[in-house]
């Protein structure tokens, strides 16, 4: 039997994926991080970014998180998302509109755009496109 | 036929108040769908939260967070949810019964009281009752926003770590069922620890990044999500309880006109009978 853990990733408007995964790779504060069977107790906070899931099967998924919290207990791992949603459902051409704005924002700075704002709006729409970008590759090599 | 007069006039008054009612029994039930979907939605978060807090409770922590600190209480501070209108039969009145009876309980073991009401209508009843009010929200609406919220429950949360109170509830009525809507008064802080005997033994979670940055903003969230997840379960009741009181109304209305048709037709018949034996008996004069 393979060595699997109870995935859940709920945000606080929805549940997302709940299962057993093989792996989970999300994107810490301080680095992706890779979790698998007998991993120690951890938690930590989660930046915006893909979070990518291997199910025993072998089969892959990507969803999306734009922060939140991530505890891993037993052999139960939680994703407690501010927002998350399915890789496939982000709407590229958006995503890319906005990571633009974002920096035309940042580039031409005439005081009155509020500056954190928008580098918080160019994180969340670069780590939206890396996800997307994520999946794609997948889905070329497979 | 005066009196007649007066009967009809207040039978189509009744009908007009009962086509009202019922008109607001249906928005009601279709807002009471809308407004429990919301609050489904909102629990596997709620849920999950949970349950990583009581884990963090029961750890061995390098850390003790403040809220997690027993301390002896001098003042409590209450987090009130009412709704924002009335006409929702004894939601309201209930709530602050069961609010006031736990404060009683600690006001006589000599505890001071902060309150922060969220909805129109606690603000209201403890403005004539009295009391210690440190924050009100109002004006939710149908989809209440955890924007709206967090104000308010930061003014309690900055007392509490502020140490002005040591005690934190919230009160808030819990959807049972379209029938049954129950209040509740919870404690939020300090956390209490659930016995887990499974995680019985010294342990402690890595932190990334440290320990006192990563449950601050943790904890907060976690009090955010609760009295989030009580508000719109409020909405749920509040909608449900309006639907059955005016169920109630239009059955009553009902009931109304029924007995008023009846003294009518009994004053018709009467007025009829008299006026009959009138001609009769002048007929008889007559002849």
């Amino acid at each position: 039997m393979a060595m699997t853990l109870q995935c859940d990733i709920v945000s606080a408007e929805t549940q997302i994926y709940s299962g057993l995964v093989e792996l989970l790779v999300a994107t810490g504060i301080e680095g992706e991080l890779g979790v698998c069977h007998g991993h120690a107790a951890l938690l930590t906070r989660l930046i915006p970014g893909p979070i990518r899931l291997v199910e025993p099967t072998g089969e892959e998924h990507v969803y999306y998180a734009s922060g939140g919290f991530l505890e891993v207990q037993g052999d139960v791992v939680t994703v407690l998302a501010d927002t998350a949603v399915r890789a496939d459902d982000i709407d590229e051409a958006a995503a890319e509109t906005a990571r633009q704005n974002a920096e035309e924002a940042l580039a031409n700075q005439q005081g009155e755009i509020d500056y954190g704002l928008a580098s918080a709006q160019l994180a969340e729409a670069t780590a939206q496109l890396s996800a997307l970008r994520k999946l794609k590759n997948r889905a070329g090599r497979g | 036929m005066a009196a007649g007069k007066e009967i009809r006039t207040k039978i189509t008054s009744i009908q007009s108040t009962q086509k009202i009612t019922s008109a607001m029994e249906m928005v009601a039930a279709s807002k009471m769908r809308r407004a429990q979907d919301r609050m489904e939605v909102g629990k596997p978060y709620a849920q999950r939260m949970r349950a990583v807090v009581g884990h963090i409770a029961n750890s061995t922590p390098e850390y003790r967070h403040a809220y997690m600190q027993e301390r002896e209480v001098k003042r409590a501070g209450y987090i009130i949810v009412s709704t924002d209108r009335g006409l929702c039969g004894g939601l309201n009145i209930n709530l602050f019964k069961s609010a006031i009876a736990s404060m009683r309980d600690l006001q006589d073991s000599g505890v001071e009281i902060e309150l922060c009401l969220v909805g129109a209508k606690a603000g209201g009843f403890f403005a004539s009752v009295g009391g210690n009010v440190t924050a009100t929200v109002k004006d939710l609406g149908e989809e209440p926003s955890l924007g709206d919220l967090i104000g308010g429950v930061k003014s309690m949360l900055d007392a509490y770590t502020e140490g002005r109170i040591d005690a934190l509830y919230l009160a808030g009525n819990e959807f049972v069922n379209t029938m049954t809507q129950s209040p509740t008064v919870e404690q939020l802080l300090p956390l209490k620890a659930e016995q887990n005997e499974s995680l019985s033994h010294h342990w402690d979670y890595l932190y990334e990044p440290d320990a006192r940055e990563l449950l601050d903003a943790l904890m907060v969230r976690y009090i955010e999500s609760l009295v989030y997840q009580a508000v719109v379960e409020n909405g749920a009741c509040e909608q449900a309880a309006r639907m059955i009181a005016m169920k109630n109304a239009t059955d009553n209305a009902g009931e109304l006109i029924e007995d008023l048709q009846l003294v009518y037709n009994k004053a018709r018949q009467a007025a009829i009978t008299q006026e009959l034996a009138e001609i009769v008996g002048g007929a008889a004069a007559i002849g």
